[in-house]
């Protein structure tokens, strides 16, 4: 998953006039899923910086080569590409990269050029342009343990000669053979130092093998003599490519069966769901009540008066009522990693490519979706894989309907204050699931009905090509899953630590002034009860009222809002936050509030990624105003219903 | 059965231009069955997918062997290169193919006609 809610416009990089024999910047190359991203990581060591390239919509990721101690080296981590002479946005950005043609990145001194070796005679075909640019460059042969453990070889000074080129093995998931990049970086950056020992890399001594000189490169732009010559090569550098992995097929034949794999890929999208709320909501009680037994403490120390009122009752209750979904959501995003990293959300977008061609969608927008489960931001970033325009722009409008995590928090607050825990099958599947459940799947039906209708009017266009790979089964790895939960823990925190603080402390300065007004006569009551008319038709009073309009920043700020307004009132101060809205709403205005949740586009950081991924505010705005409009009439229909219906 | 032909076939593969011996008969990729093997003659397919799929390898004379299809009956997964990959019925149609039959009967009997 990306960085989600805060989004650099670029990365200011020092433009310097590349020197002959200096190396201040190097390229990562490399095609897709060649392991470009796990080295990426592990050589800039977590320290990175993500924006987008200028005007266009394809990401840029520059870090300093801190993971093998070179801190004075930037390397920027081109798009993956198969070719540089694709029509893609992507191979036309790193072909400007590459040339020192894109403003506001340094021209590169050096390439590292990735390539997967397990499917090595397929992906030399992006050597030979990488090669014709004449940069220095080190091939790196990812992965070759697995393909050594599976029974493939590669003559690596065969290939070094065949190309002209350093060639080095590498395992960049176990870090190992990195030491060939530090000593490839040294000897170019400074060729009269450091000249003995190879450490792992196979260099072609000039001197004694005339023939390195001559590399014969094949016809450039023309895939077919791409291959003949990456074939040749392989061929002459005895490459024999691994069995393949015999795993990936006995579980493909599971989880690909035509019965089985639909019931499985169910069974999975339940359990998520399952295991995230009940393991997820104890670990969540039990940080809510430290939480709130430290801010009692505090308070304490702090006596009776108005700052332990702005400190404990404003800003601890705001930030708290946020803070303590932290559990739940990270468990979300772990089995979504575990999903992605296994292999197995390829395979979920093969299964789904049927329905979603139904509704006029691809089956690679899949992927999005289920991952806008976790955050529709990372989700509308991952759309660039569809390459249909209209196929990703329906993809992108459709991505903020799926229940993301930010809609957690509300979600479980109202389900825990006024749904009761009856059991429906057993211990198992609770009347709380059902409700959680119920409230993915509108946001999911919402979703596909949306496309149907965007596809069948303003995005028409005939029916997109499907080319998805499927990528050989792993076990993900400890390190990577962790560094995802670390950066979504991150972001959370700093949105808590940030714009949740801001408005807490907002929040609790208009609610108590003019002083010794009460809640209702402050000036945040008076606005509250200004648009008040306007929602209580959908079952909400003036506090909710207050909770929609801070949330237009995000979606959980509302809990935070809600623990402050309830907090500043006398009447439920003693109150829990459950408690307060129990007081206060019926069961139709609070299932209002939740139908209201799944549809609204509460979301700055949505906004602003739609209008950069679209170049153009019209794709937001026309987003916002049907979602808002869905969102006013459907908590309207359920609070109507409810009030008439039940009991 | 089939996975044991296929991974002794990849081993076999490094030599790209080793001559397949045995009758062929002109089809589309989308119209071959469940492990058997063709031999790409000509791609017809809109200029970017075109490129797209040459540089993922599907270039004529490469091999291509069906691996299995989607729960749903389409799309369909290709092994090519060693790497798996799912095309639609659509694009596999604008493919056309040498069939060579079923990988792992290729030795013992002429390809069938179906």
């Amino acid at each position: 998953m990306g960085d989600c809610c805060s989004i650099p416009a670029t990365i200011d990089l020092p433009i310097e006039p590349r020197v002959v024999g200096r190396i201040r910047t190097v390229a990562l190359v490399g095609p897709p899923n060649s392991g470009k991203s796990t080295l990426f990581n592990r050589l800039t060591g977590l320290r990175q910086k993500v924006a987008n390239y200028p005007g266009v919509t394809v990401e840029q990721r520059v870090g300093r080569l801190n993971g093998i101690g070179r801190a004075d080296l930037t390397l920027i981590d081109l798009p993956g590409i198969y070719g540089l002479d694709s029509y893609s946005e992507d191979a036309r950005v790193a072909v400007e990269v590459l040339h020192g043609d894109m403003p506001g990145t340094p021209a590169p001194d050096a390439i590292l050029l990735v390539l997967d070796s397990l499917q090595l005679r397929r992906q030399l075909m992006l050597a030979a342009p990488v090669l014709a640019l004449g940069l220095p460059t080190l091939v790196l042969l990812n992965m070759s343990d697995l393909m050594e453990a599976r029974g493939g070889r590669v003559d690596t000074l065969a290939l070094a000669q065949e190309m002209g080129v350093p060639v080095a093995k590498i395992s960049a998931t176990r870090g190992t053979g990195l030491d060939a990049i530090t000593h490839f970086l040294n000897r170019k950056a400074d060729p009269l130092a450091n000249g003995n020992g190879s450490q792992g890399m196979v260099e072609v001594d000039k001197s004694a093998a005339p023939t390195a000189g001559r590399i014969e490169l094949p016809v450039m732009g023309n895939p077919r003599s791409y291959r003949q010559w990456a074939t040749g090569i392989s061929t002459r550098t005895k490459y024999k490519a691994p069995i393949s992995s015999e795993w990936t097929k006995r579980i493909d034949g599971v989880l690909l069966h035509r019965i089985w794999g639909p019931l499985i890929f169910l069974a999975v999208v339940f359990a998520v769901f399952q295991v995230v709320f009940s393991i997820g909501q104890p670990l969540s009680d039990g940080f809510g009540d430290v939480l709130n037994a430290a801010g009692a403490k505090i308070g304490f120390f702090l006596g009776h008066n108005w700052v332990e009122s702005l400190l404990i009752d404003g800003v601890w209750r705001g930030v708290a009522s946020v803070l303590v979904f932290v559990p739940q959501i990270l468990l979300l995003f772990l089995f979504i990693g575990v999903l992605e990293d296994s292999g197995y959300l390829a395979r979920a977008a093969l299964i789904a490519d049927r329905v979603m061609r139904s509704i006029g969608l691809n089956g690679k927008a899949f992927i999005p979706l289920l991952s806008a489960y976790a955050c529709a931001v990372p989700a509308i970033m991952a759309t660039r894989t569809i390459e249909n325009k209209r196929d990703r722009f329906a993809t992108i409008l459709v991505a903020p309907f799926m229940t993301c995590s930010a809609r957690l928090p509300i979600y479980m607050l109202m389900i825990a204050a006024f749904i009761p825990n009856k059991p429906i099958l057993g211990d198992l599947f609770g009347l709380r699931a059902a409700v959680m459940l119920s409230l993915y799947v509108l946001g999911f039906v919402a979703a596909l009905a949306t496309a149907r209708l965007l596809k069948s009017s303003i995005l028409k266009a005939s029916s997109a090509p499907f080319i998805l790979e499927l990528p050989q089964y792993r076990l993900p790895t400890v390190r990577s899953l962790s560094l995802r939960l670390m950066d979504r823990g991150k972001v959370f925190m700093k949105q808590a630590g940030t714009v949740i603080l801001a408005v807490t402390i907002v929040l609790w300065f208009l609610s108590h002034i003019p002083f010794h007004a009460d809640l209702a006569g402050s000036v945040i009551g008076r606005i509250g009860l200004f648009i008040e008319p306007a929602i209580k038709p959908l079952g909400f009073n003036w506090k909710i009222g207050i909770g929609l309009l801070t949330s237009v920043m995000a979606r959980e700020v509302i809990v935070g809002t809600l623990g402050t307004l309830y907090g500043a009132d006398p009447a439920t101060q003693s109150l829990g936050l459950q408690a307060a809205l129990r007081h206060d709403l019926t069961l139709g205005g609070a299932m209002a509030l939740v139908v209201f949740f799944a549809f609204a586009l509460q979301c700055t950081s949505t906004i602003a990624i739609v209008r950069r991924e679209t170049n153009s505010w019209r794709w937001p705005a026309l987003q916002f105003v049907y979602m808002s409009v869905l969102a006013y009439v459907a908590a309207l229909a359920t609070n109507q219903v409810i009030l008439h219906f039940v009991r | 059965m089939v996975a044991i032909a296929l991974s002794s076939f990849f081993g076999a593969e490094a030599a790209d231009d080793c001559e397949l011996s045995g009758a062929w008969k002109l089809s589309l990729l989308s119209e071959l069955a469940i492990g058997t093997m063709g031999v790409v003659e000509s791609l017809e397919l809109p200029g970017e997918i075109q490129h797209h799929l040459m540089h993922m390898g599907f270039v004529p004379e490469a091999r291509v062997v069906v691996v299995r299809r989607a729960p749903a009956g389409d799309p369909t997964v290709y092994s090519i290169d060693g790497f798996e990959v799912a095309l639609r019925r659509d694009t596999a149609q604008a493919i056309r193919v040498r069939e060579y039959g079923r990988e792992d009967q290729r030795e013992i009997q002429a390809p069938t006609t179906r």
